[in-house]
């Protein structure tokens, strides 16, 4: 059923923190290599050894550059996946049922055996989470690797998205946002989360933790200036023949 | 956004077919007999022609049927009602006309507003979309059903009416082209709110994902020429409302009504083409690109 649950029990999803991250891509490979042998058709690849490869991934790390008005350019890396919306546009707009989101849990979810591989979900997406499979023609998204959340065959340890899970710089977290004692709650309060596109209205689950602002290396701080007395030059003067090469090569 | 062939003749044959079948359906063009059976299966060939077409972009045209389930949500499973209720509805009332000369008035009426809320559903697939700022307006409604009466009135020989609707789907069609060029920088949505990084400084687009192509890309970000969109525009205007309006004000003969329909469809094919290729779909910001 495409319209959507008034409320949901849990709104699983994930904090991204743009200030950790980076940029190593492990969650792209992590998501690509879980989700094409696991729930649902493969990712597939077209061409991939080729002049022009391209293919299926859930989850994309795009790196942004922020020019303040004063000081260096600052390198944000941008891991992007489905925001799990709670006004789901994609959802809505699926005409066979295929597309829908989970009452218990929040997830957004496709049948891929209802799906027609319309693309109309894509296009409702303001995000670019959907993608089309070409191999298989149905619609592929962030699963939210339902299939190892409440995977019992799995170590506990385990059970928590692929690209979670294999973060190394613990820049994804995963937990239940209705739940404002949860670790990721906690982090959205502290750090300030942010939507994005909140214009969009598409009332994301998953948070966005802005970069912490940088130090100010340009400044003159004291601490930075400890050693700088011992590593003044210490011969200013050239002497001997050195010196008399520099006074003829310069007088040529 | 791509400008897939298969939906761009879609709705401009359906959108034609369905606006053809609405004046049959109100009885404004009452034939019977042959020429009864003539009409109402042009308008099938353009309508039902259209639809089939449309499947052509499916991934999997065999679930199509599926597609008839989430009409409380969906505005493209609201069409396929819709195009279902119009051709049973109108295939009742033309069985009437031409087998037994009988006007089935109550049918014909219940037929055309299926016809145009055929086309109208159609154009909301496109206009609710907050994601192509471009589309995201009752103009677009305006803009299909406009050209769909307007197309409708000339096969349906409808005279006067016809050069009033021409002109005004001409007039629509403008102003939409006009309203669409600022959508996007007046929808709010940019670079800054997209990455909410807009707080810290401009944002650039430093490092795409993939050094390659991807389905997004291909899907969303269509620049393919968008520098003769003015040309084209023009291009269009002229052959989808300004010349089929001389050739009706001329001596009628039936190659010149034929020649304003040829020229009224290539116009409209040709803003279709523009509809979609011009169309700026958000998701272009995370690229860098629109």
């Amino acid at each position: 059923m495409t319209q959507l649950p008034t409320q949901t029990q849990k709104k699983l999803g994930l904090v991204i923190d743009l200030d950790t991250c980076v940029g190593c891509h492990a969650c792209v490979i992590s998501c690509k290599g879980w989700n094409t042998e696991n729930y649902g058709a493969p990712l597939s690849d077209q061409d991939p050894y080729g002049d022009n490869p391209s293919g299926t991934f859930l989850n994309r790390v795009h790196s942004f550059e922020v020019q303040p008005d004063q000081g260096a350019a600052q390198l944000i890396h941008f891991p992007k996946s489905c925001l799990h919306c709670e006004d789901a546009p994609c959802v809505t707009v699926c005409p066979t049922g295929a597309s829908y989101k989970r009452v218990e849990d929040g997830i957004v979810l496709v049948n891929e055996s209802d799906c027609i591989g319309c693309g109309l979900c894509a296009w409702a997406c303001p995000y670019g989470a959907r993608e089309m499979d070409q191999a298989e023609g149905v619609m592929k998204k962030c699963t939210l690797c339902v299939d190892r959340i409440y995977n019992e065959n799995l170590p506990e340890v385990d059970r928590e998205p692929a690209c979670v899970r294999t973060c190394p710089s613990n820049a994804r977290h995963f937990g239940d946002f209705a739940d404002p004692d949860s670790a990721v709650s906690q982090l959205v309060l502290e750090r300030g989360g942010m939507d994005l596109m909140p214009e969009q209205g598409t009332k994301p689950v998953n948070k966005y933790l802005p970069p912490r602002p940088k130090d100010q290396l340009t400044q003159n701080d004291e601490q930075i200036d400890i050693l700088a007395p011992f590593l003044e030059p210490v011969a200013t003067e050239a002497k001997g023949f050195l010196s008399w090469l520099d006074k003829t090569l310069e007088k040529l | 956004m791509h400008p897939a062939p298969s939906v761009i003749f879609f709705s401009t044959f359906s959108g034609l077919g369905f606006g053809l079948l609405g004046f049959l359906g109100f009885g404004m063009f009452v034939p019977t007999g042959w020429v009864a059976f003539v009409f109402f299966a042009f308008a099938y060939v353009l309508a039902v022609g259209g639809l089939i077409s449309s499947t052509f972009h499916l991934g999997h045209p065999e679930r199509a049927l599926k597609a008839f389930s989430q009409w409380r949500s969906s505005w493209l499973s609201r069409e396929a009602w819709c195009a279902v209720a119009a051709l049973v509805l109108m295939a009742i009332y033309g069985a009437g006309l031409v087998f037994f000369a009988q006007q089935w008035t109550l049918i014909g009426m219940l037929g055309a507003i299926a016809s145009l809320a055929t086309v109208f559903t159609t154009s909301m697939i496109y206009g609710q979309l907050k994601t192509v700022p471009r589309w995201n307006t009752y103009y677009t409604s305006a803009n299909f059903l406009s050209l769909s009466l307007a197309g409708g009135a000339l096969l349906a020989d409808q005279g006067n009416l016809t050069l009033i609707l021409m002109v005004v789907a001409g007039a629509i069609q403008l102003a939409t082209w006009l309203r669409g060029d600022t959508a996007f920088a007046t929808s709010g949505t940019n670079m800054a709110t997209a990455t909410g990084l807009g707080s810290i400084g401009t944002v650039r687009a430093f490092e795409p994902p993939h050094t390659g192509t991807n389905y997004l890309l291909r899907e969303f970000v269509y620049v393919i020429g968008r520098k003769h969109a003015q040309k084209l525009r023009i291009i269009a205007l002229v052959l989808m409302a300004v010349l089929p309006v001389i050739l009706l004000l001329l001596p009628f003969s039936h190659w010149l009504a034929l020649l304003a329909v040829v020229s009224h469809v290539a116009g409209v094919l040709a803003a279709r083409w523009l509809f979609f290729a011009q169309a700026e779909h958000v998701v272009g910001l995370y690229y860098g690109k629109r």
